[in-house]
């Protein structure tokens, strides 16, 4: 079978940084592919890397305090990493592009959202004036504010946050982008406007056709967005696959742990399966399984000899030595 | 305990509270925003009743005015049969022992320069308990909530999230509480982390004898929690209803949005 050539592919991705003088490991050699049309969720737990990893992706990370990036991300064949910076421009926020968790600190407070929108276009697009306004007028109309010409003359302070995260959306796509990262995009907005939100990001990827890296601490949330799902955990990818696999058959404890600990109203009263102890020190480098401290499988082994990213069942990855092991609560 | 057939009087009873917050600007706002919009609940002792509704709609201005934090505008409250607003400042202040509130955020809600010792001797040399007595309760506590002792001489920022929110809730306790606000008491605390502390909550009411109201913007989450569940929209409840009515037939529609809007739908997974 012919396997489709990945959009972007991140191999062997390790980030650290020092601070205070002590090295903080914030992404421990991580591996992904993201492919065109699909939205792929990314999971985890905060500090456990998953905004790293987008930085990395947009070349943002503050290189002066990171101490080393490792590894590779590719992106139509060329390496990311090693682009000088005016070349890594010309891709950042036009092909591949970001939409964040706050958007009231994205948007310029003195600049009315139609020049903002109108400034990426004529930017990266080289669009007249009079385009750059006609497409804004397109773009919001996409992101569903198309109804109230007023918007485009509005300052941020004027709209709500649920209208300030679609004009960070229209900005984020503006330049039709091939990859979008989302982090976190709907965790500052109430729970109504969270699901429109993330029909609207759906619709997007279907219109636009873009790889989607969403990123989320909820898997609630991820179950209801993604194709593909890959679980984070202090720096290192334990499970990835397909969102049915992974919700039907979750295979590394953490994940398993993760959905039990989920309140569910048909079980009122009984006890949640809270995991035990506090997320891994990001100072520390064990040689073993960086979950083995909280899990309930843990054995002699897992303290020792650090488990692969492994296929165990078609497209289904996990990192654990005891899978499919099972446990009494 | 009652008496067979005595029927018991509920331990908070809220009657038509209206707070309206002072307004300082121009037109509208000058005439003041009606935050609580007569709105009336009764909790009833060893139960928890839970507040769900969106951001700005009213919860924490009305856990406020039950506390007489913020005194409501009008309407009265009544603990323990008694009505708070006829109480004088220092009658007030012994039954707001009674009574505590726990926030969301944890970071702010602990004194950085005070070590976690201090802090929970404050409430307790205010009352005037010596300090073989207060060793001994804050031992007592801090064991209660999953805290070493040992680590009573340790300063907030040595402690992860989840740590200071068990703390947080010690000193809520060194009172000895009859009820207790939990205001989003695990919104800003990761999955695993909240699922210990929902439990550690769960177990306190059991073992102490508590009356919860838990507010929350989470309808899965307070549908787990609660046994009673009301919905507050624009400063007023909506609806009421035990928990697996208001699930099965919700009836107004603000209600119906709220539980489509669960992700991976009502009931979570």
């Amino acid at each position: 079978m012919n396997e489709p050539e990945p959009l972007l592919k991140i191999e062997n991705l390790a980030v650290r940084f020092s601070h205070r003088g002590k090295i903080v490991h914030a992404l421990r050699g991580i591996d992904i592919s993201f492919y065109k049309d699909e939205i792929h969720g990314l999971v985890g737990e905060s500090g456990s890397g998953k905004t790293v990893t987008a930085t990395s992706i947009m070349g943002l990370l503050p290189r002066s305090s990171a101490e080393k990036i490792s590894g590779n991300i590719f992106y139509k064949g060329k390496n990311l990493l090693l682009m000088p910076e005016e070349e890594l421009r010309t891709y950042r926020g036009r092909t591949i592009s970001m939409v964040f968790q706050e958007p009231a600190k994205y948007l310029n407070p003195s600049f009315k959202i139609g020049g903002q929108i109108e400034e990426m276009v004529k930017l990266h697009m080289g669009l007249s004036k009079a385009a750059a306004r006609a497409r804004a007028r397109e773009l919001l109309k996409l992101v569903g504010l198309g109804r109230d010409e007023r918007v485009l003359d509005s300052y941020p302070y004027e709209l709500s946050s649920g209208m300030k995260q679609r004009a960070m959306i229209a900005i984020a796509i503006s330049c039709n982008p091939d990859f979008l990262i989302a982090d976190e995009p709907t965790t500052a907005l109430d729970v109504t406007l969270q699901k429109q939100i993330l029909e609207l990001i759906r619709t997007l990827k279907n219109i636009e056709d873009m790889g989607v890296l969403f990123i989320s601490h909820d898997l609630a949330i991820i179950k209801e967005i993604a194709d593909r799902v890959s679980v984070i955990y202090a720096g290192k990818i334990v499970e990835s696959a397909s969102k049915e696999s992974l919700f039907d058959n979750p295979m590394h404890p953490y994940t398993r742990l993760l959905m039990l600990s989920i309140p569910d109203a048909r079980h009122r009263g009984q006890k949640l399966a809270a995991i035990r102890g506090q997320v891994l020190d990001s100072t520390s480098m064990p040689k073993g399984c960086l979950f083995a401290p909280r899990c309930p499988l843990a054995e002699q082994q897992c303290f020792s000899l650090m488990p692969e990213l492994e296929e165990h069942d078609r497209g289904h990855l996990a990192a654990c030595h005891f899978v499919g092991k099972s446990w009494n609560l | 305990m009652p008496f067979c057939g005595e029927i018991m009087e509920p331990l908070i009873q809220c009657r038509n509270i209206v707070k309206i917050h002072r307004g300082r600007g121009i037109g509208e706002i000058r005439h003041g925003f009606k935050a609580v919009d007569h709105v009336s609940i009764e909790i009833e002792r060893g139960r928890i009743f839970g507040l769900v509704g969106e951001s700005g709609c009213g919860k924490t201005t009305l856990a406020r005015a039950i506390l007489y934090l913020d005194p409501p505008t009008s309407g009265s409250v009544l603990f323990d049969g008694v009505e708070l607003g006829s109480l004088k400042p220092s009658m007030l202040r012994k039954y707001r022992r009674r009574m505590q509130i726990i926030f969301q955020d944890p970071h702010t809600a602990l004194d950085p320069r005070m070590t976690i010792y201090d802090s929970l001797s404050e409430g307790l040399i205010n009352i005037g308990v010596d300090k073989p007595r207060r060793d001994k309760k804050i031992r007592e506590l801090l064991d209660r909530v999953g805290i070493s002792s040992t680590y009573s001489r340790r300063f907030p920022h040595e402690f992860s999230t989840g740590q200071r929110q068990r703390i947080v809730i010690a000193r809520a306790l060194t009172m000895d509480p009859e009820f207790l606000i939990l205001d989003e008491p695990v919104s800003n605390l990761d999955v695993s982390i909240q699922a210990q502390i929902i439990n550690l909550l769960m177990d306190l009411k059991r073992d102490l004898n508590l009356t919860y109201l838990f507010i929350s913007h989470d309808l899965n989450l307070v549908s787990y929690m609660c046994d009673v569940v009301a919905v507050m929209f624009e400063g007023k409840i909506v609806e009421q209803a035990q928990t697996e009515a208001l699930l099965a037939h919700p009836e107004h529609p603000y209600t119906r949005r709220l539980l489509a809007s669960i992700p991976g739908g009502a009931g979570g997974f």
